[in-house]
């Protein structure tokens, strides 16, 4: 197909790059250079999308970020993104893109019936239709999805690489216009290491459409100069492609640079799709720009009805013709501008513009031109339906609240209009600066900065090309002396030859005749469809805040987050309550800018680099032999070891009847370990646990119970004493971290009297627990057998001596109840230890066994597990543990709130075992609520709840933990453990937590 | 994200710290000469502060040290950073 819309010269376009991309199945040409938008518009595409609610025809609006409409979804498979904004999708060959939110076709729409029931879809729709019966919802929402235009997610992995860059900078320019390319020349001058960065595939920003001259050269020229000057300068960082998407406290900034969009494809198979920096930046200057405003006339959404500035884009910087008939509706000078670069392109022009005799060297020119100027009127309409085909216009009366007169047609195929210009005040905003409402340019514009910023240029509210330049060369400068940079030689701002901007005159709701809602819509924020009746209808019921307006009526919601509807929006709402814009208030700004895919945010950190997994020096063998992992904290813990075609079950019971019958091996190296050395240690141990530990003997080991000031248990594990001042610490695996923080912080905040030093050594220690009768065999075969005699190594002691030739520590200590050493190494000889403890239990029939059966072991034993049977909530005597709390020592931490009411009480939860009554191979589950007295349906009075739950293989049935109120005072008591989804209660015994050998004696063997 | 001039290494991003809370709450000397409602004063009980608070904070990805902060709750700035055992310095917004 031709390109029947390109002009035959001009634009910023390779016209020796030819480019083919396929939009809704139909191949199209355009050029490198060309966005998405730009060659639609060059090949006379106009309808390009439906709206959300409402399924209207729409077209292109604008040329930049705030683009409602022109949402695509761009390319297939793993890499297709929803919601792409047509203008500043750069174009590539093979790019393929679809309209969304149209069934079955563009042309043809089956929810376009919405807009016929229009009155059906109010503001509020969603609240006052869909949320009643709550149990619905479903249903609705499958519809609301179906029929919505929220494009479609990709099904497979992203295939594409992302980076983070982590920067700081001495200035970061935001925006490279006029205002940010001064910026950056003055701040790189002064010796400032920069950063600017823009959102557009080159910078120069307005200037790239612009036909002015600055110090006596064409714009683009002037642009390419200062360009090269920037890319000499060592200490300049230039960032194309890259949109500034948050400004955060202490001038943290996020960039979203896309690097290899444009392209279609990674070049090199090297370079990331996208990077996301983040900055930390001394000094920052805004020079963001201004987003032009649509007039909110009626039927102002026909495709072919655009913002005159993107207008005036299409056409110098692309060479694509929006239209050949266009008609000017404008509020103020800037839009003559367009007018007179769509005359020189060869469209016949019309201007209608709301004030009465408008004056200005633009007004002048427009007429020299021949252009025909309808001034003090207005567009009460426009016609048409997949595109536009005219206009209606009448006389705006001198209240500008309604029109007067006959009306007119004109034909036309492009309205262009300006309602004025919102300075993007979004990153000044999101800084926490204050804006203030300026009259003359009916915006609102930075006030009172909060951060170390200066904004400049058109988002500073200068719309003048000399004054843009001037202020920034001006904030370039003065964030370059912040910086801390003498600026010795300012460099002068340039010349640039341009008429005086007369003033806005605004119009906030254009008249249409006929009462509000009827006769067709007047738009105000077109990608939520909401328009100036919802506003008026939100007002009646009563919506005062800005902020309820907002979620009401959805306005300055969705993709674009009202770029071009807000200050309409405010401005109805304000002129409906009788107050000034300012006095109804702005919504606030928040980050992201432009929508910021996760892909970016999450850089590298996905898969295997998401999270680091900890390996234990034996995890090679584990997985040889067939382990299943199970995630403790970030350690990687074998969970069983099936053997061929064994079930979970089968493998665990196999491995827990081990350890009471021959012996087992267990990988223990993931425990938490911390050195513990000074000459206050064992007085530093006295007050963190919860037992006594002065005269604990060296090589010596004790369970200890350490407590939150609140009297809960937080942690426990085995400390030895190593020597007079040291000691080794174990803590749960998950809570090592902690546990070594909360040691340091008593030690540096509390006590620093106190003569401690705490070290990790978890990752230093490999250790295997050698379990069951067979133990002291296995163990005593690879070192001096008497020396683990139970006299020479009683339980609960250490000793140093070397097994299978390896130094090692041997601790006698158990966790499953059966005799127990656990064999610690360094961790380098870990592997080759288990080796060798594996090889010489051959002959005992060593079973190695993973965390499944360990829990069994221990809850045959009724120990506990912190955070298990405990949540925070539980004290050593409702686990039944007084025996480990001092009476006598004096102060240690949480003691004093064992005397508080509330721990006092007789009747807290308390742990206990359970059996289950009728079936005893049924199994309860963890969490599962206990009742005394079966309802029909809840509420029933909870009496505790189940901790741990298994099967015991060596009791022959189930076993559970659990804690219940008074549980000590219940023992025999049947509870009911109701199900979840329903089905019978199960009814249970209270029974002792200790399931076997109450006494202890096997441990101790 | 805030930039904490941790006092042991300089300026460094808010990520490599953790916020404790309140600072300059001390454990009572004698726990067992004090009321419950005093006890529970100290365990449970924290201001609230619009304006100057200070509180804790750890270099937990760095020196691992405890220091305390003086910020302005309203505006977030951090207004003055120092050791433990130093008394708190008159700050102002």
């Amino acid at each position: 197909m031709t390109q029947k819309f390109r002009l035959a010269e001009g634009g910023r376009i390779n016209r020796d790059r030819p480019v083919r991309f396929r939009f809704d199945g139909i191949t199209y040409h355009g050029y490198e250079g060309d966005t998405l938008a730009s060659a639609l518009l060059a090949n006379g595409v106009r309808l390009v999308g439906r709206s959300f609610k409402y399924h209207r025809p729409r077209g292109i609006l604008s040329a930049g970020a705030e683009e409602p409409n022109a949402l695509v979804q761009l390319r297939e498979g793993a890499r297709t993104e929803p919601n792409m904004r047509a203008p500043q999708v750069a174009l590539f060959d093979g790019l393929t893109a679809e309209s969304q939110n149209r069934w079955p076709s563009l042309e043809f729409d089956v929810w376009s019936v919405n807009s016929l029931f229009s009155r059906f879809f109010p503001s509020g729709f969603y609240y006052k239709t869909f949320m009643w019966p709550a149990s619905f919802w479903m249903t609705y929402e499958k519809f609301i999805r179906n029929a919505t235009g929220l494009g479609k997610g990709p099904v497979g992995k992203d295939p594409d690489r992302y980076e983070q860059r982590h920067q700081w900078c001495d200035v970061l320019v935001a925006g490279g216009g006029p205002a940010g390319l001064m910026a950056a020349l003055a701040a790189g001058r002064a010796g400032a290491r920069v950063i600017l960065a823009d959102e557009q595939s080159e910078m120069g920003g307005s200037l790239l459409s612009d036909t002015s001259e600055i110090d006596g050269s064409q714009s683009a020229d002037w642009v390419a100069g200062i360009m090269d000057e920037l890319r000499s300068m060592e200490d300049v960082t230039i960032l194309p492609r890259t949109t500034v998407s948050g400004y955060y406290d202490y001038n943290f900034l996020t960039l979203l640079e896309r690097v290899t969009d444009h392209l279609g494809e990674d070049p090199d198979g090297k370079t990331p799709r996208q990077r996301f920096w983040q900055v930390r930046a001394k000094q920052v200057v805004l020079a963001t720009g201004a987003i032009e405003r649509p007039l909110s006339f009626l039927n102002n959404d026909r495709p072919g009805v655009m913002l005159a500035g993107a207008v005036r884009t299409y056409v110098n910087r692309y060479a694509a013709l929006p239209g050949r008939k266009a008609v000017i509706f404008t509020n103020n000078d800037s839009a003559y501008d367009t007018a007179l670069d769509l005359q020189r392109a060869g469209a016949a022009v019309t201007v209608i513009d709301v004030r009465k005799a408008p004056r200005g060297a633009r007004i002048d020119a427009a007429r020299a031109a021949g252009i025909d100027i309808e001034d003090g009127r207005v567009i009460t309409r426009a016609n048409g339906g997949k595109r536009v085909t005219g206009v209606i216009i009448r006389d705006l009366d001198e209240s500008g609240k309604s029109v007067t007169g006959g009306s007119r047609s004109i034909g036309c195929d492009l309205v262009a209009m300006s309602g004025g210009w919102n300075p993007t005040v979004h990153l000044f905003s999101q800084s926490r600066g204050k804006l203030r409402f300026d009259e003359l340019l009916a915006a609102f514009v930075p006030d009172k900065s909060f951060a170390d910023e200066r904004s400049a240029g058109a988002c500073n509210g200068s719309m003048r090309l000399s004054d843009c330049l001037a202020e920034g060369l001006r904030a370039g400068l003065a964030a370059a002396r912040d910086a801390g940079f003498n600026v010795r030689k300012a460099p002068t701002a340039p010349k640039a030859d341009e008429a005086e901007v007369g003033a806005t005159m605004p119009v906030w709701l254009v008249p249409s005749g006929k009462r509000l809602g009827r006769g067709g819509k007047h738009f105000v924020d077109f990608q939520n469809d909401v328009t100036a009746a919802d506003l008026h209808l939100a007002h009646r019921e009563g919506y005062v805040s800005v902020e309820h307006l907002k979620r009401y009526t959805t306005t300055g919601m969705g993709t674009d987050q009202g770029k071009t509807s807000n200050v309409n929006a405010l401005a109805i709402m304000a002129e409906l309550q009788g107050v000034s814009i300012p006095e109804a208030g702005t919504t606030t700004f928040r980050p992201p800018y432009t929508p910021t895919g996760f892909g970016a945010i999450a850089g590298r950190n996905v898969g295997a680099f998401m999270d680091p997994a900890r390996l234990t020096a034996m995890h090679d063998w584990h997985v040889e032999h067939g382990a299943m992992f199970e995630d403790v904290g970030q350690w990687k813990r074998p969970w069983y070891y099936p053997r061929d075609g064994e079930r979970m079950e089968d493998a665990v019971n196999r491995e827990v009847l081990a350890a009471r019958s021959a012996v087992t091996m267990l990988d223990a190296s993931t425990l938490g370990k911390i050195d513990i050395q000074g000459p206050d240690a064992a007085e530093f141990l006295n007050r963190i646990y919860t037992n006594a530990w002065l005269k604990l003997p060296v090589g010596s080991c004790r369970y200890g119970i350490m407590l939150h000031e609140d009297g809960m248990v937080f942690d426990d594990g085995v400390t030895t004493r190593l020597a007079k001042n040291r000691f080794l610490m174990t803590t749960t695996t998950g809570g090592a971290a902690n546990v070594l923080t909360w040691l340091e912080e008593w030690l540096q905040t509390e006590w620093p009297e106190l003569q401690v030093y705490c070290t990790s050594v978890s990752e230093q220690w490999a250790t295997v627990s050698v379990s069951g009768p067979y133990a002291r065999h296995v163990v005593g075969s690879l070192t001096d057998y008497d020396k683990l005699g139970p006299r020479d190594l009683p339980f609960m002691t250490m000793a140093e001596m070397k097994v299978a030739g390896i130094p090692a520590r041997v601790y006698r200590i158990s966790f499953t109840g059966e005799l127990a050493f656990e064999v610690n190494v360094p961790r380098r000889y870990g592997l080759a230890l288990w080796q060798a403890i594996w090889e010489a239990g051959r002959k005992y029939g060593i079973t190695p066994y993973g965390t499944e059966a360990m829990h069994v072991l221990r809850a045959e034993k009724g120990f506990i597990i912190v955070g298990q049977e405990t949540d925070g909530t539980v004290t050593p005597m409702d686990l039944g543990m007084d025996w480990i709390v001092a009476k006598k020592k004096g102060d240690f931490i949480g003691r004093r709130s064992f005397a508080r009411a509330d721990t006092a009480r007789p009747d807290r939860k308390q742990l206990v075992g359970l059996f289950t009554e009728d079936d005893p191979h049924h199994v309860l589950v963890e969490g599962q609520q206990l009742v005394e007295e079966v309802k029909r349906a809840p509420p029933m009075k909870m009496v505790g709840h189940v901790t741990s739950a298994y099967f015991s293989p060596n009791l022959g049935r189930s076993i559970a933990l659990a804690v219940v109120k008074s549980g000590r005072e219940r023992m025999g008591e049947t509870l009911y453990a109701p199900r979840l989804g329903g089905g019978r209660p199960v009814k249970v015994t209270v029974t002792d937590p200790v399931f076997f050998d109450k006494e202890g004696v096997r441990a101790r063997g | 994200m805030f930039l904490i001039d941790c006092p042991y290494c300089g300026p460094r991003q808010q990520t490599e710290f953790h916020c404790h809370g309140e600072a300059h709450i001390a454990r009572p000397k004698d726990p067992d000469a004090i009321s419950d409602a005093e006890w529970a004063d100290y365990l449970f009980n924290r201001s609230n502060t619009m304006g100057v608070f200070y509180e804790r904070w750890v270099h937990n990805h760095g020196c691992r040290r405890w220091f305390n902060v003086a910020r302005d709750t309203v505006s977030d700035r951090i207004l003055a950073v120092y050791r433990v055992g130093e008394k708190r310095p008159k700050v102002t917004k």
